[in-house]
């Protein structure tokens, strides 16, 4: 057998095909060729294989680095909001203070009130600063309370919503007065309100002034239900304006007296504020209700 | 050692009732946290600890409070007397009795405070029984809270401790 290949194929390596090449080497060659053909295309798959490959790794470490970027963009996104929001209350503060026409000290609240029948909150300014007994405490929204212990570094508030909290109020629209009384809970009372007074609810309620405590005019709440009985109003309840659970800093009056007229206009941005319209200082103007 | 425990109850009470209780149940905060930690060191610790941890937590909790300093001194006092008492006599350790512990301290709690008050002249209650009963609910659930986390932290780090001896 192994005789009569190796004779073939001597033969053929003699003979030549029609276009003048020797059979031998067509053969040859065309058997190579088809081998070269599929090495080359196993190769070629396998280099596109392993680039896709490495370029799935290069991706995945790529994605495990934008994903701590990510991560790290989101905590300073997150720092960046809370010091907005920060900023945004001081600027509230700051438009307060300038709107005001009495001498205040801005104060942070550093907690509430340890017993949950009293409702109090504690300030780091003191007398130190200038805080007294009876000062009136208020926030952009409106009025919170009143100082009722200085120490040296740190003063006690009694929030307007306390049991024992009241203040002299009048009715914005109609000028109908009465007493602001705290209940304990996050809502206040309308007493002693003349039986033929005009209100309505929504409607808005600010200090009289008739307390010498709260100055004239600072932001109480909205009368939120009327009760009527014999004639009489028996229960009207007013929300306050300022968020209590939410206060973070706060400006205390620490004078009483007009400073208007020994201050410039102030150019700050008039703010929904405390202030009802008639009491804003010059150069500065309430929020249209 | 107890003394100690105590005394890092009431602080600890203390602290998050002026930092943290502000801002549940809108500001108007319906958990006497001061009060559960009475009710605590007398259920576990007897009439005596609980009498002095009352007073004492009662006597800051007024201080820092725009209140007559002693009116809740005196109530904190005997309702951790009563508890301790009560603690002592019967067996209170399954969730129904704490739950019911709970309750009756914030209401007699609750009366004490308030009666002392009216007795006295000083202020008025106008109907102060859903703010009661609000309270009771937040003190029974926060108490039991207390107690799930206080009773299950020595096992919970003994299994960690063996855990680790059984890593190395």
């Amino acid at each position: 057998m192994t005789v009569t290949v190796a004779h073939l194929v001597l033969i053929s390596a003699q003979v030549n095909t029609r276009r003048g090449v020797p059979l031998l080497e067509v053969a040859i060659f065309g058997g190579v060729a088809e081998v070269q053909r599929v090495a080359s295309g196993a190769i070629g798959e396998t280099r596109t294989l392993w680039q896709d490959y490495a370029a799935l790794r290069q991706i995945s470490r790529e994605n495990d680095e934008l994903k701590q970027r990510l991560s790290q963009m989101e905590v300073a996104l997150q720092q960046e909001r809370a010091l907005a929001q920060q900023t945004r209350v001081l600027q509230q503060m700051l438009d307060l203070k300038a709107q005001t026409p009495f001498a205040t000290t801005p104060a942070v609240v550093i907690a509430s009130g340890a017993s949950p029948d009293f409702r109090t909150m504690t300030l780091d300014k003191g007398s130190n600063q200038g805080l007294a007994t009876d000062m009136a405490v208020i926030a952009p929204a409106g009025i919170v309370g009143r100082v009722i212990l200085p120490t040296s570094r740190a003063a006690k508030v009694q929030l307007i919503i306390d049991r024992n909290a009241a203040a002299a109020g009048l009715v914005e629209r109609s000028r109908a007065q009465g007493v602001i009384v705290g209940t304990g809970s996050d809502r206040l009372r309308l007493d002693y309100v003349s039986g033929t007074a005009d209100l309505k609810v929504g409607d808005r309620v600010v200090t009289s002034g008739m307390d010498g405590i709260y100055p004239k005019g600072f932001v109480i709440g909205q009368i939120e239900s009327i009760e009527r009985s014999a004639g009489e109003f028996s229960n009207v309840v007013v929300v306050p304006a300022v968020n209590l659970s939410a206060l973070e800093t706060v400006l205390v009056v620490t004078s009483a007296t007009d400073m208007s007229s020994k201050e410039t206009p102030s150019k700050g941005t008039p703010s929904k504020g405390t202030l009802s319209s008639e009491t804003q200082k010059p150069g500065t103007a309430g929020t249209p209700e | 050692m107890r003394v100690a425990g105590v005394l890092i109850a009431i602080a600890l009470s203390l602290a998050l009732q002026t930092t943290l209780a502000r801002f549940v149940v809108g500001g108007t905060a319906a958990i006497d946290l001061v009060l559960v930690a009475v009710v605590y060191v007398g259920l576990t610790s007897g009439a005596a600890s609980g009498l002095l941890a009352g007073s004492v937590a009662g006597l800051i909790q007024d201080a820092l409070s725009s209140g007559v300093i002693g009116i809740g001194g005196l109530a904190k006092s005997l309702v951790g007397f009563g508890v301790g008492a009560i603690g002592q006599q019967f067996i209170v350790t399954a969730t129904i009795p704490r739950l019911f512990v709970f309750l009756a301290a914030t209401v007699v709690h609750a009366l004490l405070f308030m009666g002392l008050y009216m007795v006295l002249g000083l202020r008025s209650f106008p109907s102060p029984w859903a703010a009661v009963a609000t309270q009771g609910l937040g003190n029974m659930v926060v108490g039991m809270v207390a107690f799930a986390t206080v009773e299950s932290l020595p096992g919970m780090l003994e299994r960690r401790r063996l855990g680790r001896r059984h890593r190395s």
